[in-house]
């Protein structure tokens, strides 16, 4: 917590403010630029692979022809990118170093010189994994949950740089998010604004936090695991190898168990800002502020024993299917309280459709078709027809597109005078928004339909299969590679949006939205130790439309007027600290 | 059973065992449980941006939603979805993997996954399978089948073809030589991974005659979208018939 005072009589050289960097607004744009330059390399992906799958052999533009293995690393590095290299760094790295010291008052991370380093390493796994594109054999073709003995053994994937590279890129990663939530836990803990007390942080820092608690505690099996599967591959041991005495299903579980709670270490990050963006556009108290944090939490114990959901048909204990499918059901409760909690905010209120807003309440409505077609997943009944077909895909991109891209373009668009300085262009935003939203589901709702018709997973060419290989089947392929196009299309919109505000955006004010948390407070943008006078905390984030009051609303530091301490969310004036 | 207008509308293969009703019907009722949530919701909250819009309500009201509807209905929620995992899922579920037939009243088959086919294995009259051994495995005898064991002289083996015969159950041991594979048979609703070491029983009663492609749902390399195998279900006399012509193939040398 020391050495942080802006010091105005030294400016940083080039290498301090952007390379070496100990401020935590420079490390989370520094994930969030990352996160979304990644982006670009997984999008690039699911449109070759896409246009493959729509018009199998024709020679992609940018690209050329597919071949199966490009075929099968495009679509192993899509997910890997997706979920590791776009949803992990935005969501989680991004927003949480941005935010957390910024809406808890404090001026950086108790642990600075650790989050630099997270950040280097991240940055490290990402030169490995784009590296892994360039070598003999290709990138790692077999699938982002690389089951061995596929993945184990290079004279089966014939990937033999490709694939230990790839594991080495996420073991990497990994450690990067380890070193990045010891801080996110501890400034949570101990560096908030003298007066905020627990249930005073805000939603977003909570699930953060609670994410970061989730994430350390699931993946260091997986990390375990993943050392193990290396030797497998370089050394020649045979942890996998049932010819050997290894057995293939254990990687399964080491990577479920923490590959399921990974789903809700990127959806909480993504509750919080709908959470935090609703409440600023609703004008409106946020709804069972703790029955959200509680329901948090609780998510994040039960996710530890939902993961065999997965392995339904992966030939584990049978008994094990009915155990799963109850712990899958369970863990629905919290995650639909939430949901509750989130349009009861709304009710009342006085809803304004500002672009921010917009993107938090599509997250609802697009996640509520994810949520409720996993019933048949977590169903194992039901899951014997649907495991690995494109309703999983379907499925899971109706919860991820909603986290890492909806979500996060709320988020971004929201904090983006707060990190710039400026205002985005609203109706710009609003174009990319219809497009990007219209688009991605007249892409994935064919998906359904092609997987319950039976459409398995990752083939190449449906050529293959007369009863899949029909002119409706390849029709609906067709029309989902193009609505892909145009989701793309629109998501340059956003770059020039970016970009033209960067520059060109209106000039913002300190607190251009009329919002409560602390990070309004800090100029637009926060200079180095982030606030001019530090913060004390009087009340609760979501004082919203609070009556008898001019203002509908009331920043967390602002002192209580002394005519009125009986005003509801009103706290009793505290000591101003020494 | 009254005819569930669901089952035509989402579009499935046909359902040819008899236990596909069952995933059917639990389908179905997923489909009708996720189509009220989803309506339900949705009518909600287009309700809530509608009616709260900030023209409509420029003011917004400092206290929460009150009433305890909501509760009632996650409760309601929560207790269809405890009756459809109760009563339809999880006893669809146990019938696949508890109540096997036993092999004498059944069709018997060992299908071995490699990348990137199907290898069947019929025991033959004798209803014994034959000694395999890893190390005869060779180009023409990817089983590594033993022929010098009197129970392997009549074993019938095929690659990308497995036919059973209707209204008999079918039990089907699954293993893998290489990767993990997913045997799928979509009209059965018969899906289960091919597990290196961790052989797998499975088991269906084809109900319905007709010829379908045998897919593989696993990533298993390279050659995953060429793992494409054959299966038939016949009627008892074509059966009989069809394993007198493959038996014929092997008395030839």
């Amino acid at each position: 917590m020391t050495g942080h005072a802006p010091d105005a009589t030294r400016a940083p050289g080039f290498v301090r403010t952007y390379l070496w960097s100990t401020d935590h607004k420079t490390i989370g744009l520094q994930y969030m630029l990352t996160g979304m330059a990644m982006a670009l390399i997984g999008a690039f992906a699911a449109y070759v692979f896409r246009m493959q799958a729509a018009f199998p052999g024709a020679s992609v533009p940018l690209f050329g022809r597919v071949a199966a293995a490009d075929y099968n690393y495009l679509v192993t590095m899509h997910g890997t990118i997706m979920i590791f290299w776009v949803a992990m760094p935005v969501l989680l790295a991004g927003f949480g170093n941005y935010l957390i010291p910024l809406m808890l008052g404090c001026d950086d991370m108790v642990f600075p010189r650790v989050n630099r380093l997270s950040y280097q390493i991240f940055f490290l796994s990402s030169v490995v994994l784009v590296a892994s594109f360039f070598v003999p054999g290709g990138a790692f073709g077999g699938a982002w949950t690389a089951y061995p003995p596929l993945s184990a053994n290079s004279a089966y994937s014939m990937t033999p740089f490709g694939s230990t590279l790839w594991l080495l890129a996420v073991a990497l990663e990994f450690v990067a998010f380890l070193l990045g939530g010891i801080n996110f836990i501890t400034t949570t803990m101990n560096s908030r604004a003298p007066g905020m007390k627990m249930f005073d942080i805000p939603i977003i820092v909570w699930t953060i936090m609670i994410a970061a608690v989730l994430f350390m505690g699931s993946v260091g099996p997986l990390v375990a695991g993943a050392v193990m599967l290396l030797f497998d591959q370089v050394v020649g041991t045979g942890f996998y190898d049932p010819a050997r005495g290894g057995d293939p299903v254990l990687w399964q579980h080491l990577f479920w168990f923490f590959g399921h709670p990974e789903v809700y270490v990127l959806l909480l990050p993504a509750m919080g800002i709908v959470a935090e963006v609703m409440v600023v556009f609703a004008r409106k108290k946020l709804f069972a502020y703790r029955t959200i944090v509680y329901s948090a939490v609780a998510t994040g114990i039960i996710s530890f024993f939902v993961w065999a959901h997965h392995q339904f048909v992966a030939g584990i204990d049978p008994r094990m299917a009915s155990l799963f499918s109850v712990t899958t059901l369970i863990i629905s409760i919290p995650v639909a309280e939430m949901f509750f909690a989130y349009i009861a905010t709304l009710y009342g209120g006085s809803i304004r459709f500002s672009t921010p807003m917009l993107w938090a309440l599509a997250f609802v409505a697009e996640f509520l078709i994810g949520g409720v077609t996993g019933i048949f997943l977590g169903s194992a009944g039901s899951d014997i027809y649907f495991h690995d077909t494109y309703f999983v895909v379907a499925h899971f991109h109706y919860t991820f597109f909603p986290i890492a891209f909806l979500a996060a373009f709320a988020g971004i668009t929201f904090w983006f005078p707060k990190m710039f300085g400026r205002m985005m262009n609203e109706t710009w935003g609003k174009v990319h928004f219809w497009g990007t939203i219209i688009a991605f589901n007249i892409c994935f709702i064919p998906l359904f339909i092609t997987g319950t018709a039976g459409d398995h997973r990752r083939i190449f060419d449906y050529s293959m299969f007369a009863e899949l290989a029909t002119p409706e089947m390849q029709s609906l392929r067709i029309l989902a590679t193009r609505a892909l196009l145009v989701t793309l299309a629109f998501q340059v919109v956003f770059v020039v949006n970016f970009v033209y505000s960067l520059f060109r955006g209106t000039v913002a004010e300190a607190n251009p939205w009329k919002a409560n948390t602390l990070e309004w407070l800090a100029p637009s943008p926060p200079p180095h130790g982030n606030f001019v006078t530090m913060p004390v905390v009087y009340r609760g984030p979501y004082e919203y439309s609070v009556p008898n009051r001019d203002e509908d609303y009331w920043p967390q530091h602002e002192p209580d007027e002394p005519a009125d301490p009986d005003a509801p969310g009103a706290r009793r004036p505290l000591q101003q600290p020494a | 059973m009254i005819p569930d207008p669901m089952l035509e509308w989402l579009g499935l293969p046909v359902a040819g065992s008899a236990h596909a009703a069952d995933v059917d019907r639990v389908m179905a009722l997923v489909h009708w449980l996720m189509l009220v949530l989803f309506v339900g919701w949705s009518l909600f909250f287009a309700y809530v941006l509608v009616r709260f819009r900030r023209k409509a309500h420029p003011a917004a009201s400092h206290h929460g939603l009150r009433g305890r509807w909501s509760s009632w209905i996650e409760g309601g929620v929560l207790a269809a979805e405890v009756v459809l995992l109760a009563f339809f899922s999880i006893p669809v579920w146990s019938s696949r993997v508890d109540a096997f037939p036993s092999e004498r009243a059944s069709t018997v088959v060992r299908v071995v996954a490699e990348q990137f086919a199907w290898n069947v294995h019929y025991p033959g009259p004798d209803g014994r399978f034959g000694r395999t051994d890893i190390t005869l495995i060779g180009p023409a005898n990817p089983l590594g089948l033993d022929r010098s064991d009197p129970a392997a002289r009549d074993d019938i083996t095929t690659i990308n073809q497995l036919n059973v015969p209707v209204n008999r159950p079918v039990i089907v041991h699954l293993s893998s030589k290489d990767m993990v594979h997913s045997f799928t048979l979509p009209q059965m609703r018969v899906k289960q991974d091919a597990i290196p070491g961790v052989p797998q029983p499975v088991w269906f009663t084809p109900t319905e005659t007709g010829e379908w492609e045998i897919a593989c749902s696993q990533l298993c390399g390279l050659g995953h979208y060429r793992m494409r195998g054959f299966y038939a279900v016949q009627r008892q006399a074509d059966f009989d018939a069809w394993l007198v012509s493959e038996a014929a193939l092997l008395a030839e040398p």
